[in-house]
């Protein structure tokens, strides 16, 4: 081979591999950017009145509290009608109907629904929900949320039961075990790690989640814990006080958008941990 | 024991919780709308004690009106005022609350607030896209002295439904063929030009962070986030600078309780007089004759009496005109259509 | 009568045929049930997909009607006259995901190669866990950083520098005309574009590490380059993947919300510059659902809503055949 030929494929080589650092260079200077302003922009507004006080009028000093508690509220609930709801599912899916015609189109569902945009689900829950009942309200949020948090468990679930061998259910089926008691207390045991990894990450996706609230949950300037009622959200709220000239209000908004950050990002590590020790212990 | 004990627990649990609800339901007023209201509304919410708080979302008129008609409010709030057909159609009647003026905020570093002087035929080629940079000629001809940048111009508008963009229209459609025939006057227009932003609060928002901006805003947006603003040139050919004085000379020649037949209709804009602001606005309060909660209404009617009676000297610190003692007398008068409201 | 005895003083579960038989059947029917029951969830899941396309589908209704055809080709949008249009939504929505792609891609797969081949191995964990953790971070951070920090520095510097760079370049000076807003369609390209980089380099570097080592050795031992290895031998392996997994973020991109609504600028219009504000369709129902006035307004925005479901699904269908097809192969190989 020539000599400059050779050169050429050794530039060529430097280039590229230039290229691909500088790539993975960019993407590491953007998340520290956007973490850097985060922590400098929503830890001088964090307080303790962050914590106790309420939303302010404009102009005013307030806090947070009634998003937290609302936010709380909703996820939790959605979380908790979620999760069950999505481990049948995945149970079915991995289990039961393995092969049956309908886990083939539930599965294709399953992961259109995962990436589908959470707005349009927002729009399928105000018609249902917010136009039935004549009144944005928390209970509308839920519902929403909860259309989120379905996927992400199944497919979770799904995959976690997957992994769990064979062997076990045979053992299990061997001692006379009926199927409900094999996969309740053998195949679901055996898979915990990864369906608890995706509880936590649905916690983590629907924390942060703003769209579907916008127009189901609305939003509440004072303190309430009435579901019924249009209710107050860390990312609703975030969204008011961003596009709003308060300073007071922009620094709330950069604190809610700290507090959601760093949940979300504690929830991601943590399933991380809980997944790999569930890998291990196999 | 443990049932009991079980027992007491459930209860006391169960009346926390109800009390809980219970706060949030039966307490709140629910407003909805203007945003051009919003900050001297908020103020006598926050000064008011007796009668229950007001929950009001700043979403701009167009909202307000919609939740109104929706009955998912106890009231709305509107700066564009309705049609005496549609109140009929809707069983609602409305009364104004309050009067302000809309200003011209501006972002120019280098370009100190209150050093420019824009007429109307300035404005309206800047909104509509025509006139794109600072140191055009139609404006330092206005402005000579004064050192304008070569910065290209970022307008700013209103993305929402919006009595404030209805006033500002309405002006430059009173002022300006051109506007009229191309753009015209609405809540929502299509604008040649521009960013939208949400609300009175995005507007001020957005030309706060944008350099080279230029939007509209109630007076108080202005003066709270510490705009800059522009002279304006009014129907008499005299260069202004908003403030109270300028607006309520504009409100002067309003004859309140004589338009009490026609839903209290009336155009601010434009007005004659030499110390009257060219772009001065009011907001009405929608209700429905009807209610459906009667309990809520009367709350809200005595909210606002009070308002009229003892909020004067807020509204005036915030540079909003307080309605005159006898557009006053007027309204309460006209309150004796809505049912349960007994004043 | 031994056996009666025995089943008086010590129950046993087992102890007698008829007890045993009712005992399984007890079993067998909840074995039933719970069978019932995940089936029942697995429907629940398709009928709220069907729910969600019905709904939406009643919900646009009117606004197909009165506009048909129309709504996909104006832009003018009036809520006052109650005439809509989609078309600068539909414009908005493709161009903010097209350049969102067009950065991410090429950046994306680069961090998968750094992390597969040259990244020192101590490095490897960490430097993967702070790509996905930009994964983790909520769309609507995205948003305000956007609007706060990201949009003012680039009206500052980058923006001008561009505008005057091809002020004179005759097709590209259109592109990137205009005063310099900050915010406006490109800007909101490049925040979408942060925001799908680490589910693109997440792919890529999954189906990179799926490479069998033996293909890769014998390109080696006939003395290629890294990037020979690469560009003959992996990326041609695992196109499937890589593609499917972009298609993904496009499908995230094409409805992502927070991330833009704040850097969009908010105009319903086609404008020839990148620079302009435009919309996009989840920015518009984000800003207007909630207060529109008529139902015709939210019919329309319903309307928007099922054009940009309809554009996703397609996106997502294509992608998870992609990678099906990716699935297949590899385990056809194994």
């Amino acid at each position: 081979m020539s000599a400059a030929r050779y050169q050429i494929r050794r530039v060529n080589n430097a280039v590229f591999l230039a290229l691909s650092l500088s790539a993975t260079a960019i993407a590491l200077v953007a998340l520290s950017l956007i973490l850097w302003s985060l922590l400098q922009l929503g830890f001088g507004a964090l307080s303790l009145d962050v914590f106790t006080k309420a939303t302010p009028p404009p102009g005013e000093k307030g806090g947070l509290l009634n998003a937290i508690v609302g936010s709380l509220m909703m996820n939790g609930i959605a979380v908790g009608v979620g999760t069950p709801v999505g481990i049948l599912a995945g149970t079915y899916l991995a289990e039961y109907g393995k092969n049956h015609p309908l886990s083939v189109v539930a599965r294709f569902i399953n992961d259109i629904l995962l990436s589908a945009p959470s707005i349009v689900l927002g729009l399928f829950i105000y018609e249902l929900v917010v136009v039935r009942m004549r009144h944005f309200s928390g209970w509308a949020g839920c519902a929403a949320l909860t259309l989120l948090v379905i996927p992400i468990v199944v497919r979770t679930t799904e995959n976690s039961l997957a992994l769990v061998p064979d062997g076990l259910r045979e053992a299990a089926v061997s001692v006379g075990a009926p199927r409900y008691v094999a996969i309740q207390k053998v195949t679901w045991r055996a898979a915990q790690a990864g369906v608890l990894t995706g509880v936590l990450l649905a916690i983590a996706r629907i924390f942060g989640e703003t769209a579907p609230l916008l127009f189901t949950a609305l939003n509440h300037q004072y303190m309430s814990t009435d579901m019924n009622q249009p209710i107050a959200s860390l990312p609703v709220v975030i969204y008011q006080f961003a596009l709003s000239p308060y300073v007071d209000w922009q620094k709330l908004a950069w604190a809610g958008a700290l507090l959601i950050t760093v949940v979300v990002l504690l929830l991601n590590v943590l399933a991380r941990v809980i997944g790999s020790r569930g890998v291990k212990s196999k | 024991m443990t049932m009991t004990k079980t027992l007491k627990r459930t209860i006391v649990g169960l009346a926390v919780a109800a009390a809980m609800t219970a706060t949030a339901l039966a307490q709140d007023i629910s407003g909805a709308g203007s945003s051009f209201v919003f900050p001297i509304l908020s103020k006598w919410s926050a000064n008011y004690t007796g009668g229950p708080r007001i929950n009001y979302q700043s979403i701009g008129s167009g909202g307000g009106i919609a939740q109104i008609k929706a009955k998912t409010v106890t009231f709305g709030a509107s700066d564009m005022p309705l049609s005496e057909a549609d109140l009929n159609k809707f069983g609602l009647t409305q009364f104004p609350v309050i009067v302000g003026g809309i200003v011209v905020v501006y972002n120019l570093p280098g370009v100190p607030s209150g050093s420019m002087t824009l007429d109307s035929a300035t404005l309206s080629g800047i909104f509509q896209g025509k006139i794109t940079r600072w140191n055009d000629a139609a404006i330092s001809r206005l402005n000579p002295g004064v050192k304008l940048p070569n910065q290209a111009i970022a307008v700013v508008h209103r993305s929402d439904g919006s009595g404030t963009s209805f006033i500002f229209t309405n002006y430059l459609s009173h002022v300006n063929a051109e506007w009229k025939e191309n753009v015209g006057a609405a809540t929502s227009v299509d604008w040649p030009t521009g960013i939208g932003a949400k609300g009175n609060e995005g507007v001020a928002g957005n030309v706060a962070q944008t350099s080279g901006a230029i939007g509209y805003v109630e007076y108080a947006y202005a003066k709270q986030n510490h705009l800059s603003v522009t002279k304006l040139v009014n129907h008499d050919g005299k260069v202004l600078s908003p403030g109270i004085d300028t607006f309520a000379a504009a409100a002067s020649n309003a004859d309140w309780a004589g338009a009490a037949g026609h839903g209290y209709n009336m155009v601010l804009v434009d007005q004659p007089g030499a110390a009257a602001w060219p772009i001065t606005g009011a907001t009405w309060a929608i209700f429905y004759k009807q209610p459906q909660d009667p309990a809520a209404t009367a709350a809200a009617l005595k909210f606002f009496k009070w308002a009229f009676s003892s909020g004067k000297a807020m509204a005036s610190s915030l540079d909003y005109v307080p309605l005159p003692d006898n557009a006053v007398a007027s309204i309460q008068n006209s309150w004796k259509q809505i049912q349960g409201a007994g004043m | 009568m031994k056996d009666m005895t025995m089943a008086i003083r010590a129950p046993a579960e087992f102890s007698r045929p008829v007890d045993k038989a009712k005992k399984i059947g007890g079993m067998q029917r909840q074995d039933l049930q719970f069978h019932g029951l995940t089936f029942v969830a697995t429907l629940a899941l398709v009928a709220i997909f069907i729910g969600v396309i019905v709904t939406v589908l009643v919900g646009a209704w009117p606004s197909i009607q009165k506009f048909g055809v129309d709504f996909l080709t104006t832009s003018k949008w009036n809520p006052v006259t109650e005439k809509f249009g989609a078309q600068a939504l539909i414009y908005g929505t493709v161009v903010t995901s097209a350049i969102a792609m067009i950065l991410a891609v090429p950046t994306g797969i680069g961090i998968a190669i750094f992390l597969t081949e040259m990244c020192p191995q101590f490095l490897r964990r960490p430097i993967g866990i702070a790509v996905e953790l930009l994964a983790g971070v909520p769309s609507i951070i995205y948003g305000i950083w956007g609007m706060f920090v990201f949009a003012p520095f680039f009206q500052a510097t980058a923006q001008p520098w561009l505008i005057e760079l091809f002020a004179n370049v005759p097709v590209l000076q259109g592109i990137f005309a205009g005063p310099p807003y900050g915010i406006g369609v490109f800007t909101a390209g490049i925040i979408l574009a942060i925001m799908i980089l680490p589910f693109i380099a997440a792919v890529s570097r999954d189906v990179f590490e799926t490479v069998p080592p033996a293909l890769k050795e014998s390109a080696y031992a006939l003395g290629c380059t890294k990037a020979e290895v690469m560009s003959n031998v992996t990326l041609p392996y695992v196109r499937a993947g890589v593609v499917g997994g972009a298609m993904l973020a496009l499908g995230r991109a094409l409805g992502e919300t927070m991330a833009v609504t704040f850097v969009i600028g908010n105009a319903h219009k086609i404008s020839g510059s990148l620079f302009a504000p435009g919309t996009t369709i989840s920015a518009s129902i984000a800003s207007e659902f909630a207060e529109a006035e008529t139902d015709m307004h939210r019919s329309a925005l319903i309307e928007s809503g099922l054009i940009l479901f309809i554009i996703t699904f397609i996106v997502l269908a294509l992608a998870q055949l992609m990678l099906r097809q990716l699935a297949r192969k590899r385990g056809a190989r194994a």
